[in-house]
């Protein structure tokens, strides 16, 4: 179970729905990945007919909550526009604050996503920003209100996992709201070791759509996500280099 | 600007430089996980004709991981074929005798109701270059028109100045594409002896001016077979590679014209056939992953079915290329014969079928 906000869902494992080969294909994924929360382009939704999109109608599961992208916008301006109309289509005051002016590696804008996270907590959303594996900006995010931070854990779609891995480790540490992460988690093994530092919950895309069964796929992750959480919580030991031999230096206090 | 990067390079030379790759050459780039300019001349070189296939694999393995397993769809919208340029190779051409048609506002409503009765979203709005007739008064009027019936436009106009493409920008335009042509200087002369289009080094800079203007999405290509297409592709990479880095909150996209023998037209100076145009897509993707690539209605059914899975990632159906083509003069002069006369439905069927999802809208103008 993990709260955000005024929600709870029984998953850790978020997905996003763009790249399936089928929106039947996304559908029966996100039904086999257990997640009850999924992000969604606005940019893909026709927001004057909300109820006639095709990508939608397969989104309609009573435990599933859809939570709106801003992806595509280049600025806090536009991303709290984007936000607004998303929020009159798809009846929700929740967001998914996406700012990467840059198309190529679509990379957060830090400033413009502060920016806007401000205000749009001010305008009563639930924001939860994708963001760099930055501290000091979870910090920040945090302190203007955000639900949650979801920092990357490397490029979009990259696949490489947890390149961010010490920043990860730190943002978490620090956090006093769910820490997302999001992004590059190309493999069960990546989300599991997100779990693993203590994660709140991870977003996973690409590694699902494109998979050749992506209904196999999701429940891997599904799978991984329950493994890595029970592994947090249970609480796993230091790595060491090499053995220890018990209490060496106190062991004269026995005798 | 693209002038300076453009002067430091010799036609002859990188000319030169393509033909001399080794397959030794092609391995090394396609061993290689960031690609350069270098590597792209191997990949579009002769040498690399017996790579295809693996060239044909890595491609598709790079699109599906960026773009999914996806394929957008798009249709161009002729407004005119009024053209003040004379252009060698092209059917609108001022020194061509054919009647000349300018979409008024209730011919355009037609001309939109048509193709959005075919599921479209996205639009190319097309004209040729008659600036008192379709310059920038004009598109003010059409413009509001369009927007408020897509969510995606795009425009393939006349080059303008900067500050016009900031105000198609703010009007809704999102993408703005401009083709060299030909990077060959002399040929390009050659080609358009009369006209504004004559003027090189303003085509050449146009791709600047629109970054500048902040346009979201930029596209640039060469008319392939207009001279060697190899070199041509390379000047074309050469000027994305540098376009991307100065305007980099832009998205590009790469159009693949290719110009094809046919009777009474212009003659190519070299032909590429199928396999050197899959050679040439892949190619693109190997060496950029993230710009979109597109294929027109000019390539053949058997082609456009197969390429699908390639490295494309948009595609046009059901095309006309003459104003008033869906609906006001179906009959009038198209200005490239269409080869795959498919309408969107059916080609969204091999779409779907081939294994991808199609994609009408990813986009709203109400975002910019």
């Amino acid at each position: 179970m993990i709260t955000i906000a005024n929600k709870t869902f029984s998953s850790r494992l978020f997905l996003g729905t763009g790249k399936y080969s089928s929106a039947t294909m996304m559908e029966h994924a996100i039904l086999s990945s257990g997640s009850e929360l999924v992000t969604v382009a606005l940019k893909r939704v026709e927001h004057q007919h909300a109820d006639q999109n095709e990508l939608l109608s397969h989104l309609k599961h009573p435990k599933i909550h859809l939570l709106p992208n801003t992806s595509g916008v280049r600025t806090a301006k536009e991303a709290v526009f984007a936000a607004q109309l998303a929020r009159e289509a798809l009846e929700t005051n929740w967001v998914k604050l996406e700012i990467h002016p840059d198309p190529r590696y679509l990379m957060p804008d830090p400033i413009e996503t502060l920016l806007a996270a401000e205000e749009l907590v001010k305008l009563g959303f639930v924001v939860l920003p994708y963001c760099g594996a930055d501290p000091v900006l979870c910090k920040r995010l945090e302190e203007v209100g955000t639900a949650a931070v979801m920092p990357l854990g490397s490029a979009i779609g990259s696949n490489k996992g947890l390149t961010t891995l010490d920043m990860l480790e730190i943002i978490i540490d620090q956090a006093r709201v769910p820490v997302v992460v999001d992004a590059g988690i190309g493999a069960p093994s990546h989300a599991a070791q997100a779990m693993e530092i203590g994660a709140d919950a991870v977003l996973v895309n690409t590694a699902v759509a494109i998979s050749a069964d992506p209904v196999a796929m999701a429940d891997a992750f599904r799978m991984a996500v329950i493994a890595g959480r029970l592994a947090f919580e249970t609480g796993l030991p230091d790595v060491k280099q090499g053995a220890q031999a018990s209490s060496p230096l106190t062991a004269f206090l026995d005798v | 600007m693209f002038t300076e990067i453009f002067d430091s390079y010799d036609w002859h030379e990188v000319h030169a430089g393509i033909y001399k790759k080794t397959a030794a050459d092609v391995s090394c780039a396609l061993a290689r996980k960031k690609r350069t300019l270098e590597d792209f001349k191997a990949l579009i070189s002769p040498a690399a004709a017996p790579f295809l296939e693996q060239m044909a694999a890595m491609s598709h393995q790079e699109t599906v991981r960026r773009f999914g397993k996806t394929m957008q769809l798009y249709a161009p919208l002729y407004l005119s074929n009024e053209c003040q340029n004379i252009c060698t190779y092209c059917g609108f051409s001022l020194d061509n005798q054919i009647p000349r048609k300018t979409l008024n506002t209730l011919e355009l409503l037609q001309e939109i109701a048509a193709v959005k009765e075919m599921g479209y979203q996205h639009i190319l709005l097309v004209t040729g270059e008659a600036k008192q007739l379709v310059g920038m008064e004009y598109f003010r009027k059409m413009l509001p028109v369009v927007t408020a019936h897509f969510a995606h436009v795009a425009m393939e106009v006349q080059p303008l100045d900067e500050q016009d493409y900031a105000e198609l920008h703010e009007l809704g335009v999102n993408t703005i594409l401009v083709y060299q042509e030909t990077y060959h200087e002399e040929d390009y002369k050659m080609h358009h002896p009369k006209g504004k289009k004559s003027n090189f080094q303003y085509r050449l800079e146009t791709p600047d001016r629109v970054g500048r203007a902040g346009i979201h999405k930029i596209g640039v290509g060469a008319l392939l077979g207009l001279d060697d297409w190899r070199t041509d592709s390379f000047f074309t990479a050469a000027h994305l590679h540098y376009l991307q880095r100065q305007y980099w909150k832009s998205k590009f996209s790469i159009s693949f014209p290719r110009l094809r023998p046919h009777v009474g037209g212009l003659e190519p100076k070299t032909v590429i056939t199928d396999r050197e145009l899959v050679q040439l897509i892949c190619a693109y993707r190997l060496l950029n992953g993230e710009v979109e690539l597109s294929m027109s209605t000019r390539e053949s059914r058997s082609f456009r079915n197969h390429i699908i899975k390639l490295g494309i990632t948009s595609i046009s159906a059901g095309s006309k290329t003459n104003p008033g083509g869906y609906a006001v003069a179906p009959e009038s002069l198209e200005q490239f014969e269409i080869d795959d006369d498919r309408s969107p439905k059916e080609m969204a069927t091999v779409i779907e079928q081939a294994g991808y999802q199609v994609v009408w809208k990813d986009w709203d103008t109400s975002l910019q």
